[in-house]
């Protein structure tokens, strides 16, 4: 393995590993408050790439509008399911809320195949992102993409970031977060609050969905399903509720999982296995995640 | 009923059922009864091995509360053991036709009965590799660890191209399972499990789904008996894939997959998460309604209207119709209890009751 | 709450115990007969393809192959064929279902299908159980007609499409050395890879000649890390078979990294999507397949072409060609055989020889495979251009 050929694989395991971030604070910030694993998240992103697809293929907006109209779109789809399929379950055992999460994903999916067709289509880029245009930086060959992609992470990271941290709002999800009931006790409307994580969450699947389909632009009902269940690895990875985690996680999944093929080729057909197996692990000796706090149970 | 009345009914139901079964596989042509096509007899053996897969997973997932998702897995690992040690030397030669199979399996066949047990124990096997450390952990993240080893284990089968074809997949499984081989097989299931449940250790199972803390200040060793649930649930999920792998007679990794967990949860939480008898009927329903509802995805002319079919449409509506229930009856079909015709008769009278009070 | 659920339960019973019934009130038919043809007014042929799943695109288009050659040819020994159409939804088991439906309730003679070797496979072993013939239009694994002697195709199989990518890529393209990815959970793709890399060896007297062999799964989207790998080995030709979708992000992967070595796969690339999501990377991108537009000339297949382009409003491609193929031979056989009856259409499909197809001379071989020659498509302006014939060898 010259220094090149490590210097490509870690631009590609970053540029995958930004993605994986990008999505994985969505989960990391809907389990936070629910304890729910949203099982629909990956198929959010899927919703989001097809109504930038028809938009820019039937109505002919450009890119920008098409992008709003997707995260928009998107959100409105992730409040509508916490609404009709996670409210009515809050008082409801884990794994209840757990089936019917399932169920909306299949549903999603289903309905995906139905309306859309099963046959995979190609995503529209712009012409600044499309093959060809790539930088050269020595023998390492990077997309315009690969640049594109941190940059949404980390501005995104920052603006969530501030939100949570800085108005109101935030220090109401994070007491909604901390104690449920308490918070409710507080006089904050826990159901507003949770409305308005979904939406951020949603918000923030929308555009990785996006970003997920300008680096691949093939799209089909299907896309959601493996990496939403990889960056829910990414999040428990990083340590589940906490944001900075979620984005450690997925840079690190990320990392792993092309090494892995880099320095392994044999193993190539195993690649979703090692997220798994790296989950299974990280539960085994620390629960927590890497950066997460202990949660003691009450009886 | 003095217990003696009681047996005498089962035993009378027992022989009705048997009569049924026989008449159903046309067994009865030898005294000159025909029985039912075998397009009916596919769907009714598919219903038998839904229930065997049902009544598994709701013992492991209803019964004790553990939310495992990797049943598929098992399945997988049945039926490929079965497979296996069912095809004869010639088909294995022919199936494998570009890496050959290793030489201890090459000639080794045996009979229908011990391949499935077989294929049930190696199931087991898997669940005691993958229970270790998956039931260490609670709720969601079992759920997911599950799931993984599900897709690992699956990812195995998928390379290990020596032992089971890979990605080319078995075909040319002796097909030994009738009607006899599924409903028998359900049969027995129902009985075991019903007989583990109402001891005291399915007790100590149904307590750690109530609350494990509690369960445990009880002096229940949690990780034991949760284990050994999982391990039989493994071991009928096991079974059923072996008597699904020689109803298909071709098997190959891709049917594995997640959809296959889904399916059979479906019928589990639309039976009832604490009922037997509701996996069983559940899984009759969901049988029947898979096929039945191709008619949605046909074209249907209404006089002069043609709507076209919508195909997909069938998964669109056993999606929806998961999530109704988990909202508007969680408790499903059955929910907690079993069938029986006496609390069925009860229920009847209660209504004609409320309804003579009102008036 | 009770009464709700009583009233449930005492509704699915009575669905399940009326299906129950109203199964046995049709005609039972004992099962070691075939089963007996219905009335002469028309013959039935089954159709089951997957509509919907993931080989959905190729099902729908071998369907409409299929229909647009009931529509030409609607009528054999004077009556007329119907067409029974049943999705098996990309699953083994509703394969199985399918056809056990189709044999059994709408009593066909003959059956056409299945697009995906693994889905015939599991309708084939019906057939075989219950003596009712049937054609694959598309299927290329060997395993589909092999032991089974009610299970025909129409197309050629994978250890000599294998063969004719090797031999293009060491006689045309010079290649001494190659790299194959392959789709590891496709049993097409599996196959057609071993295939390729015996004949390359054999071709280029090397056993080295293919440098590794990667893997992934379907639905994969991120084959940076292989192709990085691929691009430090530098070989002269690499064989990707798998479906176009993953291909075509492959390829496109492959360009941005500076990998100029040709791509060579099969003809599950022959779809117009390939160039869609591909766009100027699959350029060049070369694969056999079945049958182009500007291959054959014969007066069947120009009449196909043209009746195509009016029904559909677009170019033909391999899989409808095949569909159209599969019912003009089944059609043949049943106007040889004088009868719809299922074990004189097996016995006379056995015996096709030199039937004049859209997709070229149709001959069945001893395992019931059509000795067929491939063609040679390539990429061209966002086109597939037709490069070479080639000859079975």
């Amino acid at each position: 393995m010259t220094i090149n050929l490590f210097f490509q694989h870690l631009a590609n395991a970053i540029s995958l590993g930004s993605l994986y971030a990008l999505i994985a604070i969505g989960y990391t910030m809907v389990y936070g408050i629910l304890r729910l694993i949203n099982f629909a998240h990956g198929d959010l992103l899927m919703v989001a790439a097809y109504v930038v697809f028809y938009a820019q293929g039937i109505f002919h907006l450009p890119l920008l509008p098409s992008v709003g109209l997707a995260v928009v779109l998107t959100t409105a789809t992730g409040v509508i399911i916490e609404r009709a399929a996670y409210r009515p379950l809050r008082n409801s055992p884990r794994s209840t809320i757990l089936i019917s999460a399932i169920g909306i994903s299949f549903l999603l999916e289903n309905l995906a195949i139905v309306v859309f067709g099963g046959r995979p289509k190609s995503f529209p880029l712009p012409q600044w992102l499309d093959i060809g245009s790539a930088a050269q930086i020595g023998q390492v060959t990077i997309e315009n993409i690969t640049f594109a992609i941190p940059v949404v992470t980390v501005t995104l990271l920052y603006v969530l970031l501030y939100i949570v941290q800085k108005t109101k709002t935030g220090m109401a999800m994070r007491a909604v977060a901390k104690d449920f009931e308490t918070a409710r006790l507080m006089g904050i409307s826990v159901d507003r609050i949770i409305a308005v994580t979904f939406s951020l969450g949603s918000a923030l699947a929308a555009v990785g969905g996006i970003m997920w389909s300008m680096k691949f632009p093939q799209i089909n009902p299907l896309m959601g399903m493996m990496p939403g269940l990889k960056c829910f690895i990414a999040a428990v990875f990083g340590g589940i509720g906490n944001i900075a985690g979620a984005v450690v996680g997925g840079f690190v999944l990320g990392v792993v999982e092309i090494m892995i093929v880099a320095f392994l080729p044999d193993v190539s057909g195993y690649r979703d296995a090692f997220a798994f197996v790296i989950l299974i692990a990280m539960l085994l000796v620390r629960p927590t995640g890497l950066i997460g706090e202990k949660a003691a149970e009450k009886v | 009923m003095t217990p003696k009345d009681l047996s005498i009914r089962r035993g009378i139901i027992f022989l009705l059922a048997t009569v049924a079964v026989a008449w159903a596989g046309g067994d009865l042509r030898a005294v000159g009864v025909t029985g039912w096509d075998s397009y009916s007899v596919r769907i009714v053996n598919l219903m038998g091995i839904n229930a065997v897969l049902a009544m598994s997973l709701n013992l492991i997932n209803g019964f004790t509360g553990q939310f495992s998702l990797g049943h598929a897995g098992f399945m997988a690992v049945g039926a490929y053991t079965t497979a296996l040690l069912t095809m004869d030397p010639v088909t294995k030669k022919m199936v494998y036709f570009m890496t050959p199979i290793i030489p201890p399996l090459q000639n080794l066949t045996l009979p229908f009965i011990v391949a499935l047990l077989f294929g049930g124990a190696m199931a087991a096997l898997f669940a005691a590799m993958v229970g270790v450390p998956s039931l260490q952990l609670r709720g969601d993240y079992l759920a997911i660890a599950t799931l993984g080893f599900a897709e690992i284990i699956r990812l195995v089968i998928q390379n290990a191209q020596v032992i089971t074809n890979g990605a080319l997949g078995l075909k040319g499984i002796p097909a030994k399972v009738n009607l006899w081989w599924t409903i028998g097989v359900a049969l027995c299931t129902y009985v075991l499990l019903r007989n583990l449940l109402q001891s005291s250790f399915g007790r100590a199972l149904r307590s750690i789904r109530e609350n494990e803390t509690a369960a445990q200040a009880m002096g229940i060793n949690l990780f034991r008996h949760k284990m050994i649930s999982f391990l039989i649930s493994s071991f009928v999920a096991g079974v059923g894939g072996g008597l699904l792998a020689s109803l298909l007679t071709t098997i190959d990794p891709v049917m594995f997959k997640f959809p296959l967990t889904f399916q059979i949860l479906l019928t589990v939480v639309l039976g009832g998460m604490g009922s037997l008898s509701g996996s069983v009927l559940a899984a009759a329903i969901v049988t029947y309604l898979m096929e039945f509802l191709r008619i949605v995805e046909e074209p249907r002319t209404l006089g002069f209207l043609t709507i076209p079919g919508i195909p997909g449409l069938r998964m669109v509506i056993f999606s929806f119709a998961l999530v109704i229930v988990v909202i508007w009856y969680p408790r499903g079909l059955l929910g907690d209890g079993e069938f029986s015709v006496g609390r069925m008769l009860n229920s009847f009278r209660r209504m004609v009751t409320r309804r003579r009070a009102a008036v | 709450m009770r009464t709700r659920r009583f009233l449930t339960l005492v509704v699915l019973l009575a669905f399940v115990l009326a299906s129950v019934l109203g199964c046995t009130s049709e005609a039972p038919k004992p099962e070691a007969k075939p089963a007996t043809p219905p009335p002469p007014s028309e013959i039935k042929i089954g159709v089951y393809e997957p509509m919907t799943g993931s080989s959905a695109a190729g099902g729908q288009m071998t369907w409409e192959g299929i229909r647009l050659a009931n529509k030409l040819y609607p009528e054999v020994l004077g009556q007329k064929v119907v067409l029974n159409l049943e999705d098996n939804k990309t699953d083994k088991s509703e394969a199985a279902n399918c056809v056990t439906r189709l044999i059994d309730q709408k009593k066909v003679v003959a059956i056409i299908g299945s697009y995906g070797s693994s889905l015939s496979i599991a309708g084939g072993q019906i057939c075989k159980t219950k003596q009712i013939p049937a054609v694959g239009c598309s299927p290329t694994n060997p395993l589909v007609t092999k032991d089974n002697p009610y299970y025909f195709r129409v197309c050629f199989i994978d250890p000599f499409q294998g063969k004719v990518m090797a031999k293009y890529a060491v006689s045309n393209l010079k290649a001494k050395t190659g790299v194959i990815i392959k789709n590891v959970q496709d049993d097409y793709a599996v196959g057609l890879a071993n295939y390729f890399k015996e004949a390359f060896v054999a071709l280029t007297g090397n056993s080295k000649a293919i440098l590794t062999e990667l893997g992934y799964n379907t639905g994969d989207q991120d084959f940076t890390a292989q192709l990085t790998k691929v691009a430090s080995l530098k070989p002269d030709v690499i064989f990707a078979p798998g479906n176009y979708g993953d291909s075509a992000i492959m390829i496109r992967q492959a360009r941005t990294l500076k990998i100029n070595a040709p791509f060579l796969g099969g003809d599950t690339w022959e779809a117009p999507d390939f160039m869609d999501i591909g766009k100027q990377a699959v350029e060049g991108a070369t694969f056999s397949t079945h049958y182009s537009v500007a291959a054959t000339g014969t007066e069947v297949s120009k009449k196909f072409v043209e009746a195509y382009k009016t029904e559909y409003k677009k170019d033909p491609n391999a899989f409808a060609a095949l569909g159209f193929d599969a019912y003009l031979v089944i059609l043949e056989a049943i106007k040889t055989s004088g009868k719809a009856d299922p074990a004189a259409i097996t016995q006379a499909l056995t015996k096709t020889k030199g039937f004049k197809g859209v997709t070229g001379t149709i001959t069945m071989d001893e395992n019931r495979d059509a000795n067929k020659s491939a063609v040679i498509l390539q990429v061209k302006n966002g086109k597939f251009e037709y490069l070479t014939t080639v000859e079975p060898f």
